[in-house]
């Protein structure tokens, strides 16, 4: 996956969870959970959906990573090179 | 502490048939059923209730995923009941608001999906929601009342299988007694039809109801019948000190001024018209009132051969004398909304209070002999000169019986509570 696919992947992911997520004006490099209404729930629902499409166990210390959209594509961009 | 007084003052709730008090106030009068036929997974079709209302009125539709169907219809009901009492929830102090929601079961719903979205998976646990601790455990559906209102008052349900809706009832009753709430919204939930589980639980028992036309499924005291009919709903009370309702000038409902609840100490599922007498007798008891001071009975009757009998022959024992009190059944008209039924049917009467009409008791085209109640009010709805007060029963399985009396408030002005 590029990282432009994997920016969709989430969002698309984000959407599924809250369909009025209003994505005109996020800043990828701030944190999504101040930006968007995403409680720890939402976020668990965001890991189990990754789990769900691509197999991936993301390890509960490595969860910072998915802070911010471009800290989930850095994170996630060699998880799913070949995805 | 013991006589404070306490009534109703706002209602909501999501029925088979309407989505506000008027509306199906109205569907009742006039018999109209809201039963359809349902296709539930592994169970197939079989009648139900389903609800239809603005599920993302006072929510958001994320929530709603997020939580139960029972929450949904519990924030429903409760915005409803708040915007019908015409109450803004910050009248009151919301540390000393109470959120009391009974329920039959719950967590079956829930569960029985999750195990159904895992199989995809090959039953490999590690795609097990998160989320279904939250929406399973008891207080669910009170919770999400509370967090969608800020209340911050005590919030629990109530298990008490169909007798629950009554139960909410008098808990609310006793709290606000207590003095440990002023304000409490209390009702039932049932999103039992959710569940393939609990349909083919009473299909097996020989207790579900089937029929060609799903609006006739339903009719207690016919000697037709052939089980019950399960139903969704939700009805959320508001209810207050009758002085803080006065003071406020509010709209009163009624004032719950009796009630019981007690054990058959006997049986799982069969009911026991013995101990339903007692229990009616004991809240008359209570409401220091006489068979014939109750002016209509809103049966249990579900539409079981021995359940409709026992409760007849309850009634017979304690209210035989009574020419002047009216019996009817709600649920030939909405099905058996479970946990819900107890506060939906009684909403359901509470208009009688003031247009004096006894709603209908449908589908009976051939009345059981054993079920002859003197003024059973069957098919059309009957005009009498005064409805004061109402008994409304609801009994459930396992064993548990509940009685609960609501009178009109005629007096408040002419003498003010202490």
């Amino acid at each position: 996956m590029t990282s432009n696919e994997i920016k969709d992947l989430i969002l698309e992911i984000i959407e599924d969870i809250d369909d009025e997520a209003d994505f005109e004006s996020l800043d990828p490099g701030e944190p999504l959970r101040d930006q968007l209404d995403l409680d720890s729930m939402d976020f668990l629902d965001i890991v189990m959906e990754l789990r769900k499409r691509h197999q991936l166990q993301i390890p509960e210390e490595d969860y910072p990573n998915l802070a911010t959209l471009n800290s989930c594509v850095t994170y996630l961009e060699p998880l799913l090179k070949d995805a | 502490m013991q006589n404070r007084r306490i009534v109703i003052t706002g209602v909501g709730l999501a029925a088979p048939n309407a989505s506000n008090l008027k509306e199906y106030r109205k569907k009742l009068l006039n018999g109209v059923s809201g039963i359809q036929e349902i296709d539930l997974r592994y169970f197939g079709k079989a009648p139900a209730g389903i609800c239809t209302f603005p599920e993302t009125k006072y929510r958001k539709k994320k929530e709603n995923k997020k939580g139960t169907r029972a929450g949904c219809l519990g924030v429903y009901c409760a915005n409803e009941a708040l915007a019908d009492a015409k109450l803004d929830i910050n009248h009151y102090d919301l540390s000393k608001v109470g959120v009391l929601i009974g329920l039959t079961e719950h967590g079956t719903v829930e569960t029985e999906n999750e195990v159904y979205n895992i199989k995809q998976f090959d039953y490999d646990v590690k795609y097990w929601t998160h989320h279904h601790n939250p929406r399973t455990v008891l207080n669910n559906p009170a919770g999400e009342i509370t967090m969608n209102l800020g209340i911050t008052g005590p919030h629990y349900t109530i298990g008490a299988a169909c007798a629950a809706g009554n139960a909410s009832l008098i808990q609310a009753v006793q709290i606000l007694r207590l003095g440990e709430a002023d304000m409490v919204l209390a009702g039932g939930i049932s999103e039992s039809t959710g569940s393939f589980g609990i349909f083919a639980s009473f299909q097996a028992q020989g207790a579900l109801a089937n029929a060609d036309d799903p609006t006739m499924a339903s009719r207690p005291f016919d000697a037709d019948r052939n089980g019950i009919v399960i139903s969704e709903g939700a009805c959320v009370f508001v209810l207050e000190y009758l002085e803080n309702a006065v003071k406020r000038g509010a709209h009163i409902y009624g004032e719950i001024v009796g009630y019981a609840m007690n054990s058959d100490a006997r049986d799982f599922v069969l009911p026991y018209g013995k101990r339903q007498a007692e229990c009616m007798r004991l809240a008359l008891e209570r409401a220091e009132l006489q068979p014939e001071d109750i002016d209509l009975i809103n049966t249990h009757a579900t539409g079981t051969k021995q359940g409709d009998t026992e409760e007849c022959k309850a009634i017979r024992e304690v209210f035989g004398e009574s020419k002047s009190t009216y019996v009817n059944n709600t649920k030939s008209i909405i099905g058996h909304a479970m946990g819900a039924a107890g506060v939906l049917e009684l909403a359901g009467n509470l208009p009688s209070f003031e247009d004096n009409l006894v709603h209908p008791t449908i589908n009976i085209e051939n009345l059981d002999p054993e079920c002859e109640l003197d003024n059973l009010v069957i098919n059309k709805p009957v005009k009498v000169s005064s409805i004061t007060s109402i008994l409304n029963n609801s009994f459930g399985m396992v064993g548990i019986n509940s009685a609960v009396i609501v009178k009109k408030v005629l007096d408040y002005q002419e003498n003010p509570p202490l």
